[in-house]
């Protein structure tokens, strides 16, 4: 058994966090979050010459060929981070169309999106806690309807269009038929949009129906990762805050209650590491169990990085209720995290499903 | 990242599996095997008779030197755990369950004297010699280092007045470990001496303490005037409070917490199947699948997290702050199983727990729904413990978060 990270994968993590700490640290994403640009464009540019936009297309398209794990691996610092980058639509996309598409259709855009040169991104809800591929309702044959909060949808070029029958088109930016606009979103540094069809043709992805799945796990297993940094980073600016902050004449972190209430941030946090590298893990290495770890991780991480990012709030006081302050921007990012690919509760109910309850 | 244990490993469970079929009786024992000459045998001779092949075989004990009765094996977390799985899903014996093989063997390797090893461990390995842990007093919980429990040296034999308390087991033992004050003039860590006493012995005092559930498995402890002989020490004088923090590098259980909560789950699954919500089984009911789904994120976080800390392990990497908080996770989780388990009872939460003088005692009883009513209580007992909850905060946030110590 070799449950731990090797030591290229370490490397990568901390390599990716100190790039990003020098290029876009919490100072410019609150510039990111005050302005109009979709995403932090430097960002991403040193974000694609990392790879992370073809981590897990093959190298034969020009990505890194790489696993589940280690692109989650990115997810977790971008959310510690809180990134203001399309990673999500654009690993999403890559995953399926390299999953789904046809050779054709693999030449034409995987090595695109591998080099960033297309900006690609997931088309999945439908409004309504519409999320699942066995949800979706858009007709295949002439789409038209509206698919909603999809990431990004501003700046891509390329969309993974979710079907009726859970089948999976590609949809593109400027195509007659396809109005796309943006929606105000509260987690802006991941911006989202809508895509009202009427009349335009998709062209299906030939294996979509079968493939749908598996970008249903994916979403899940990037959103828990995301959530594992994001709660990581809250538990860490509480902790500074209180060995910084001076009240009655000492640090609060000498009062009892609140280094309390910071440990049990920290115990809520710190064992959800290894339920989202199991989930990343099944999701190449235990395919039958990966719908089940990829619904728990979510529906766990999300749950829990929600409550973690409002303690973080708590714990600072007042400062930490301010637009100023960093605590918002992760506790949106958590709020995305919580509703996007539907909700805790969703997924715990698939959960007791697939467990034989 | 690899989940699989690995041909080696695999070979191995296989042996371990083939020596629990022949020597620990089940319903597919083989005919002629010393499993079957143990199958009518009363439980504690066929226990002890059991232990002594598995220790022969190399399963148990496997950090004790082979002269003091272990199985003296090289380090190997992975073949420790998997003997853990295959016993417990056999339901063959482990290591005989108490403080005199999990806290006294470890503390004698690393502190004791020769001839203390020598008279001391065999027996307690064999179960013969139990052990009390003489450490809390009315006093003093978890502020330990304050105890006051006095003792003198004598005309050669230490002279040992005060009072423990929590005592888990003593009325069962024939020895006891003690932390007892012997340099009163000096600060409260460096005063103390570690003894061992024979708790058969006039002087001595043991008074059972009914506990919430009805059972009475911990005790008071009286000493007046109780005596032990002056090289009855571990360690020199005053050494005692390190003495009783001595840790041995010996395989952990990492994967053991992990699996007992995966149990009781599997219990509370099985409760939810037998009980009725809205004239249906409860398993059926949307709320009762919700709430069963959150506690199993805890519980497959729990897991994988210690697969983690145990492949850290192996390659003598630290697996950093969850170390300090393995007690707090699994008493939270139980905490919440019990509450689950509590919804679901509905009029069964009137029953009293099973009755008797310990978990022993209660074994083997036939047990219905008041066995959860008892593990509604004792998952309380989880969070006191062996170091509170609140204790078990202050160290997360002193070594996990390095917060500066308080108080």
């Amino acid at each position: 058994m070799n449950f731990a990270l090797s030591e290229q994968q370490a490397e990568l993590q901390s390599s990716l966090s100190r790039m990003i700490e020098e290029v876009c640290n919490l100072r410019a994403v609150h510039a990111h979050i005050d302005g109009a640009a979709g995403f932090n464009a430097q960002l991403w540019e040193k974000l694609v010459e990392f790879g992370a936009a073809g981590t897990c297309i093959g190298t034969e398209h020009g990505g890194l060929g790489l696993e589940m794990i280690d692109l989650a691996l990115i997810a977790e610092v971008l959310g510690y981070h809180a990134a203001p980058v399309p990673f999500l639509g654009q690993a999403l996309a890559g995953i399926v169309i390299a999953r789904a598409g046809s050779g054709a259709q693999k030449s034409k855009w995987l090595p695109k999106l591998a080099s960033g040169e297309v900006l690609a991104t997931v088309a999945l809800g439908e409004g309504g806690t519409v999320w699942l591929p066995e949800q979706w309702t858009m007709p295949a044959g002439k789409p038209a309807g509206v698919k909603s909060n999809v990431p990004n949808a501003m700046d891509a070029a390329l969309f993974v269009v979710g079907l009726a029958g859970g089948e999976l088109g590609l949809a593109e930016a400027g195509a007659s038929g396809v109005m796309i606009s943006p929606l105000d979103g509260v987690d802006r540094t991941r911006r989202l949009g809508e895509l009202r069809f009427d009349g335009a043709s998709v062209e299906l992805l030939p294996q979509g129906k079968e493939q749908s799945a598996a970008l249903r796990d994916a979403a899940l297993v990037l959103l828990a990762a995301d959530a594992f940094g994001g709660a990581r980073r809250c538990v860490d600016l509480a902790v500074n805050y209180a060995k910084e902050r001076e009240q009655f004449g000492v640090k609060i972190a000498s009062f009892q209650a609140l280094r309390h209430q910071l440990a049990n941030m920290a115990i809520e946090t710190e064992p959800m590491r290894g339920l989202y590298w199991y989930a990343a893990h099944a999701y190449d290495h235990i395919p039958d169990r990966s719908p089940y770890a990829a619904a728990l991780a979510k529906a766990h991480l999300a749950d829990r990085y929600q409550q973690v990012a409002r303690d973080c709030v708590e714990a600072h006081g007042g400062i930490g209720y301010t637009w100023e302050y960093d605590a918002h921007i992760f506790l949106k990012r958590a709020l995305f995290d919580f509703a996007w690919m539907g909700a805790p509760a969703v997924h715990r109910a698939r959960v007791a499903d697939l467990s034989g309850w | 990242m690899d989940l699989a244990y690995g041909a080696a490993y695999a070979a191995f469970r296989d042996e371990v599996k083939a020596f629990l079929k022949a020597n620990w009786p089940s319903k597919d024992t083989p005919k002629g095997s010393p499993a079957e000459a143990l199958a009518g045998v009363p439980r504690v001779e066929r226990e002890r008779a059991f232990r002594t092949k598995a220790v022969e075989a190399g399963y148990l004990y496997r950090n004790v030197p082979r002269r003091y009765g272990g199985s003296e094996q090289a380090p190997d977390p992975l073949r420790a755990d998997i003997i853990r799985e295959e016993f417990f899903r056999a339901g063959a014996p482990l290591e005989v369950p108490g403080n005199g093989v999990s806290m006294l063997v470890p503390t004698l390797l690393e502190r004791g004297a020769e001839w203390q090893r020598e008279r001391f461990i065999p027996k307690t390995l064999s179960g013969e010699h139990q052990w009390a842990q003489g450490y809390s007093e009315p006093g003093s919980g978890s502020d330990l280092a304050s105890l006051r429990t006095k003792g003198e040296l004598r005309d050669g034999q230490w002279v040992v007045n005060g009072q423990k308390i929590w005592t888990s087991f003593a009325y069962r033992c024939q020895y006891i470990f003690v932390l007892v004050r012997t340099e009163p003039e000096k600060p409260k860590h460096e005063g103390i001496s570690y003894l061992l006493m024979d708790l058969k012995q006039p002087g001595i005092t043991i008074r059972p303490l009914k506990q919430m559930t009805g059972q009475s498995e911990f005790c008071e402890v009286f000493f007046d005037n109780a005596v032990t002989p002056a090289d009855w020490i571990v360690g020199e004088r005053g050494q005692g409070w390190s003495v009783s923090r001595s840790t041995l590098k010996h395989e952990r259980g990492f994967i053991a917490g992990a699996e007992r909560q995966a149990a009781t789950f599997g219990s509370l699954v099985g409760l939810a199947r037998r009980c009725t919500k809205n004239g249906k089984p409860a398993i059926e009911d949307p709320d009762v699948r919700q709430r069963l789904a959150a506690i199993l994120g805890y519980i497959e976080s729990f897991r994988y997290s210690s697969f983690r800390q145990l492949s850290m392990n192996l390659r003598g990497q630290d697996a950093g702050i969850f170390n300090f908080m393995t007690k707090i996770a699994g008493s939270n989780t139980n905490q919440d199983m019990a509450k689950l388990a509590r919804d679901l009872l509905g009029d069964d939460l009137l029953l009293a727990p099973p009755a008797g003088q310990d978990r022993d005692d209660v074994k083997g009883k036939r047990r219905g729904n008041e066995q959860w009513v008892a593990q509604y209580m004792s998952s309380l007992a989880l969070s006191i413990a062996g170091g509170t909850s609140n204790i078990q905060r202050n160290i997360v946030a002193e070594r996990g978060l390095g917060l500066p110590r308080s108080v």
